[in-house]
């Protein structure tokens, strides 16, 4: 159902939303970025339409929404135990379409993975709506076409920014809302059909692209830092951490909190022992996951070229360009065979 | 037959060279920046009046040697838009754009390279510089002021009468840590270990902190964030013949206008207490002389140094004195 909203009555809009949904968008904080004097663009409940960035990628991905950086799974005294509150009402989360296939990556991993749902994602999963913001042409770093993430059929409201308006393709119960704030008109979504960037990813990956010396330059330039991986939108890896207070150790909490396969101590067995020490190998592991193991399991790649990990690397390291020398060993290596 | 009044020569930001006859003029760069086009003038006066060459000074500034005196007035009027650029624009006050600088006692305001290239820096350390130059220039007494923009102090300001080092107050979000460790280790090793890790969340110990800012830089997940600017003031930095010392912090944790009235409070601090017998004093001596609560009781006058801010009671400066006896 397309309806062209002027951005006042979007306002309103949102308002009456607002009493059945958190409304999460990507918003621009002066002064939050790393860099004194910079802006930092990420995610948050919001209050208006005007909060909204719709111009400039997120620094972060939509995921913390619902798989929360820290997560409290239960608060536990001497012998008993409770569950924190889940919010009643539901989400809606102002994304882009890469963004929308990488949270159909993440219920891979926590929905269908092993056979066993993870409660606490399903819950808040089950509340999301995507607000999909059409992006009029790639950012720099994103390679969405290469993955064949730009498109998308899956979405609640498509929303196109057209001069001091919206122009909307709403479904579902939304049709009948958005309606009532502006004008029927004929949206169809257009999406971005060429990246700057373009990566090709091996079909297939020998054992020997795991050996290669590619990796050791890695290893020299790559300092742990796990910025690639906070920021990509299809990581899942978290880590558990009990609590005891410290006013009173009767009590505590379990938390589960996310975890970097790029930082120092996730490979850290008891005795000390790590097998990935190496930065080299942690970045073969990262991409050989993003790129061919979750493809091995599930039959489609789990990065979406987004391109957040290249846009927030301080060492300059392309992931992007990583696939594409891959790609460059892998078909050199089947030519030899 | 050269009749030259060295007073006004030196005033007027010329100096008395060892060759008689010629002089140097010191072209200031408040803030250490400037716009290109001025290098034009800098140019010509050291070609057509000078010898071709230009020293860049310690305070960033330029000095053009191999200048005849009798060229001075020739050359103040071929300085007025430089004067007009690089001084009048950004808010002092000269009365006479062709008469050359009219004073040079207070020396350039300097500044590391700060937040318009750094990734450390805490501000715009230029436009602070700019904003000293307004309050203290046109000025006779001789003060040195610099300004960072972070504590690894490239500009040197722990040798100043004045620096300003930059700061700000981390913020931190314990739900967006991911309990890295990476601000903990980075504190400990390159700032203060003012950090530690308690619950798998960081601590951050207020006492410590040096408002560096380096955990907001290492942290991947934007936990930590930039709080509110704060300065640190430190003080009576000097090299020198008498005793050579860096300066001591002053004043920590304290706004913009605290940082402008102090240095604008010190003038008149210097105007009461300087010894009038000698030719100059620097300000450090005077402090020497009239102890630290005296100096406190006039800078701190009508400074407003905020719910953060801190100032020191007792400053053990200490420093250096050459052991002549020992040789
Ligand atoms: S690996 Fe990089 S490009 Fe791929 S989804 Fe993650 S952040 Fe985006
Ligand atoms: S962001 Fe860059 S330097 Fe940091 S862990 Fe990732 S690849 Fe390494
Ligand atoms: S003092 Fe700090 S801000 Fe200034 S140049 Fe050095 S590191 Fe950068
Ligand atoms: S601002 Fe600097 S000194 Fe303070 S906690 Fe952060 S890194 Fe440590
Ligand atoms: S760097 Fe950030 S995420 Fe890591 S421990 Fe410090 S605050 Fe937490």
């Amino acid at each position: 159902m397309g309806v062209y909203i002027k951005n006042n009555s979007f306002d309103q809009l949102l308002t009456e939303l607002s009493r059945d949904y958190i409304i999460t968008a990507p918003v621009k904080l002066p002064g939050k970025g790393a860099f004194s004097d910079t802006p930092l663009v990420t995610y948050r409940e919001i209050r208006g339409a005007g909060e909204i960035e719709f111009n400039e990628k997120s620094r972060f991905s939509p995921k913390e929404i619902i798989y929360p950086i820290t997560q409290t799974l239960f608060y536990f005294t001497e012998n008993e135990y409770s569950r924190p509150a889940v919010p009643d009402q539901g989400i809606i989360i102002f994304c882009r379409a890469c963004d929308v296939h990488a949270f159909r990556r993440l219920d891979e991993i926590f929905l269908r993975n092993g056979g066993c749902e993870d409660i606490y994602f399903a819950e808040l999963r089950k509340k999301v709506k995507f607000f999909v913001m059409e992006c009029r042409e790639s950012f720099e770093n994103c390679f969405c076409v290469s993955m064949g993430t730009n498109r998308l059929e899956d979405y609640d409201v498509m929303l196109r920014v057209s001069g001091d308006a919206q122009e909307c393709d709403a479904r579902g119960d939304f049709a009948g809302i958005f309606t009532g704030y502006g004008e029927a008109v004929e949206m169809i979504p257009r999406f971005v059909e060429e990246n700057h960037t373009k990566v090709t990813v091996p079909e297939n990956i020998d054992r020997q692209v795991f050996k290669h010396p590619l990796w050791e330059e890695y290893s020299s330039r790559c300092i742990a830092c796990g910025h690639c991986t906070v920021s990509c939108p299809t990581c899942t890896c978290f880590t558990m951490q009990d609590i005891f207070y410290e006013d009173n150790p009767k009590c505590g909490e379990r938390r589960r909190v996310w975890a970097s396969c790029m930082i120092d101590g996730f490979t850290s067995m008891v005795g000390g022992h790590g097998f990935r020490n190496e930065k080299g190998d942690r970045m073969r592991f990262k991409v050989m996951h993003k790129i061919y193991d979750f493809r091995k399991r599930f039959g489609y790649n789990m990065c979406v070229g987004c391109g957040r990990c290249d846009d927030v690397c301080p060492e300059y390291i392309s992931f992007a360009n990583c696939i594409n020398r891959v790609n460059t060993i892998a078909s050199g290596v089947s030519a030899h065979e | 037959m050269l009749d030259i009044n060295t007073k006004k020569l030196i005033k007027n930001a010329y100096r008395v060279t060892k060759d008689r006859g010629f002089t140097a003029l010191r072209v200031r760069v408040p803030g250490g920046s400037l716009d290109v086009r001025y290098f034009d003038i800098i140019k010509r006066i050291a070609e057509e009046y000078g010898s071709g060459r230009v020293h860049i000074t310690t305070r960033q500034g330029f000095e053009i040697p191999g200048i005849p005196m009798v060229k001075i007035a020739e050359i103040n009027e071929i300085m007025a838009p430089l004067l007009a650029g690089m001084e009048s624009a950004i808010g002092v006050e000269i009365n006479d754009l062709n008469g050359g600088y009219p004073a040079a006692g207070t020396r350039n305001v300097s500044a590391c390279i700060g937040n318009s290239v750094c990734p450390f820096a805490n501000f715009n350390t230029t436009e602070l510089a700019r904003k000293i130059e307004k309050v203290i220039y046109p000025n006779d007494f001789h003060v040195k002021i610099a300004v960072t923009g972070c504590p690894n102090d490239c500009i040197k300001a722990h040798m100043q009468d004045i620096g300003v080092i930059g700061m700000v107050l981390p913020e931190y979000d314990p739900d967006r840590c991911i309990g890295c460790e990476a601000c903990m280790k980075n504190c400990r090793k390159v700032a203060s270990g003012a950090l530690s890790m308690v619950n798998y969340k960081v601590k951050r110990d207020h006492q410590r902190c040096l408002g560096c800012g380096e955990c907001i830089l290492k942290c991947p997940a934007s936990a930590w964030t930039r709080g509110d600017r704060y300065y640190r003031l430190v003080i009576m930095g000097r090299t020198g013949k008498k005793n050579p010392r860096i300066a001591r912090t002053f004043m920590e944790w304290v706004g913009e206008d605290a940082v402008l009235k102090v240095i604008a409070n010190m003038y008149a601090y210097i105007d009461k207490y300087i010894d009038r017998t000698l030719p100059k004093e620097h300000v450090g001596y005077i402090v020497d002389r009239t102890g630290l609560p005296v100096f406190c009781r006039e800078v701190l006058l009508d400074v407003d140094t905020g719910s953060m801010g801190k100032v020191a009671g007792f400053i053990p400066f200490g420093g250096y004195v050459y052991e002549r006896s020992s040789y």
